[in-house]
């Protein structure tokens, strides 16, 4: 069957792309998906994986609630595409528990009380997991500046930087 | 989001070949700007091609004591390399005062030079741009342009330039390694990016068939004298009203060699190198600085929103290079200006 022609608003036409297959391991599981070449890993995650904890807050890597771990890095899912990241190892809010325990970065936001709404917590959970890792922030300050790519409108900000405190301190020997 | 067809490119050789046989193509790496210019409906390319998997990820000594840089190592392993850290920390700080964590995890060190002005009007569709779309118009120049060009703006673009790293490189001398069909090529940085004039279309003279391989840094690192200082209308994540890179060498109190580039002014990072010559040999007090700073400065031009930009800009900049004289740089993350 030939492909479709898609006319485009400036009047060029271009042949509908073929979908692409796309292996990713999300969070410790291999998935196979067969995507468009525009379709986001988040929307890949969401829509296509049924891996909903990670949230579309503003789809422009502003407000930082589509924050994944992309082989171990922290990234705004919205601004990458599900096709550029084959091979690669995700992991979202859902697979940070372990044996049913939370994750201690999870733990330490219930016991500082670090959200209200939490529609930014799965990105705050997931940046802050990332941020750990790097091993980049050693005072408040830091804290504060390496997590400025996360926002939270409920301004629950002074728990957040007391609850990666908590989780820091104790992942530390 | 709009139809586009996707492949990747199996080295620098191929990458070029397929650009050329299909101009509406765009490289994609980071994709931390270009995506979200495609869903803005700004960027509408017919095929991304994708290098992100290029082997252009190395940091490399270079026999003249510099360091290349491969177009694909991200803005945060480059900011926290050991040799960046300790040799070029004016480059480290500029990155770090820039976007956030996640984004600098993605974005390349190529794809930051290539990003597009954050102009409000560039951004939206319903409004006249010449940058976006020639000869449409300049909707910022008689509206909101609190955060526009007070250096080198033209009758069609008052944009500027929004990165830090930029800022950094253009202070430190960097040579950008570009490929294509001719094979490659080094372009100074201070030529990389360019002026609005009539042509506010291109941001820089990368051809549209080339692709950036390689960002040179020189030896000469300024490790001691630097500063990178940002005003910002928030502390964090937010582009630049205005930026100054300072770096120095000194002698005793005297001012052996010069570097001053400033950000968030201009269609590109803006330097003047007469004021930087007129500077050596120069006490390295206040009096000296606020001298450069008006010399740097005297075809500012300020619009309707923006004018207060032209006396934070002389203040940032006397301010940077005292802080870069005292040996005490900017911090990026304690953000008290000292």
């Amino acid at each position: 069957m030939a492909p479709t022609i898609r006319k485009r608003p400036n009047g060029q036409t271009i042949p509908a792309p073929a979908k692409i297959p796309v292996s990713l391991t999300v969070n410790g599981v291999p998935r196979e998906i067969v995507v468009a070449p525009w379709v986001t890993l988040l929307d890949a995650l969401r829509e296509r994986l049924g891996l909903t904890g990670t949230k579309k807050g503003c789809d422009h890597g502003q407000c930082g609630a589509c924050t994944v771990l992309l082989d171990g890095r922290r990234i705004n899912s919205c601004m990458t595409f599900a096709v550029m990241q084959d091979g690669a190892k995700v992991t979202t809010v859902e697979g940070l528990a372990r044996d049913g325990a939370l994750h201690p970065v999870q733990q330490a936001f219930i016991d500082h009380d670090a959200f209200q709404c939490g529609a930014c917590t799965p990105g705050q959970i997931c940046s802050a997991v990332g941020l750990i890792a790097e091993g980049r922030a050693n005072s408040v300050e830091e804290i504060r500046e390496l997590m400025s790519g996360n926002i939270c409108r409920c301004g629950a900000y002074p728990n957040i930087v007391a609850a990666i405190r908590q989780a820091m301190e104790r992942e530390r020997p | 989001m709009i139809n586009f067809q996707y492949a990747r490119a199996t080295d620098i050789a191929d990458a070029v070949r397929q650009i050329a046989g299909e101009p509406t193509a765009k490289f994609i790496a980071g994709g931390t700007n270009l995506i979200d210019l495609m869903k803005e409906n700004i960027e509408r390319p017919s095929r991304l091609i994708d290098i992100s998997r290029l082997p252009l990820k190395q940091i490399e000594e270079t026999g003249d004591g510099g360091l290349r840089i491969g177009a694909l190592v991200p803005n945060s392993d480059l900011a926290y390399h050991a040799l960046i850290e300790r040799r070029y920390p004016l480059l480290a700080s500029a990155i770090l005062a820039g976007a956030s964590a996640q984004l600098r995890n993605m974005a390349s060190t190529g794809g930051n030079l290539l990003q597009r002005t954050r102009c409000y009007y560039f951004y939206d569709t319903a409004t006249p741009c010449n940058k976006r779309a020639p000869g449409s118009g300049c909707a910022a120049r008689y509206g909101l342009n609190r955060m526009h060009a007070i250096l080198g703006s033209s009758e069609a673009c008052i944009a500027t330039h929004p990165s830090d790293m930029c800022v950094a490189l253009a202070a430190l001398e960097a040579n950008v390694h570009v490929a294509g069909p001719g094979g490659e090529r080094v372009i100074a940085f201070a030529d990389f990016h360019r002026l609005p004039g009539d042509t506010p279309e291109r941001d820089t003279t990368l051809r549209a068939d080339e692709i950036i391989i390689a960002v040179e840094l020189p030896a000469r690192g300024f490790a001691t004298h630097y500063s990178y200082l940002k005003i910002r209308d928030r502390l964090s994540y937010a582009f630049a009203l205005v930026a100054v890179a300072a770096a120095l060498e000194l002698e005793r109190d005297t001012i052996k060699e010069a570097r001053l580039a400033l950000g968030g002014v201009a269609h590109k990072p803006w330097r003047d190198v007469a004021v930087e010559k007129a500077m050596r040999g120069e006490p390295a007090n206040r009096a000296s600085f606020a001298r450069a700073a008006d010399a740097i400065l005297r075809d500012a031009r300020g619009f309707e929103h923006n004018a207060f930009k032209i006396e934070l800009a002389r203040r940032a900049i006397v301010r940077a290079l005292t802080q870069a004289a005292a040996g005490t740089p900017q911090s990026q993350s304690v953000k008290k200006i000292r």
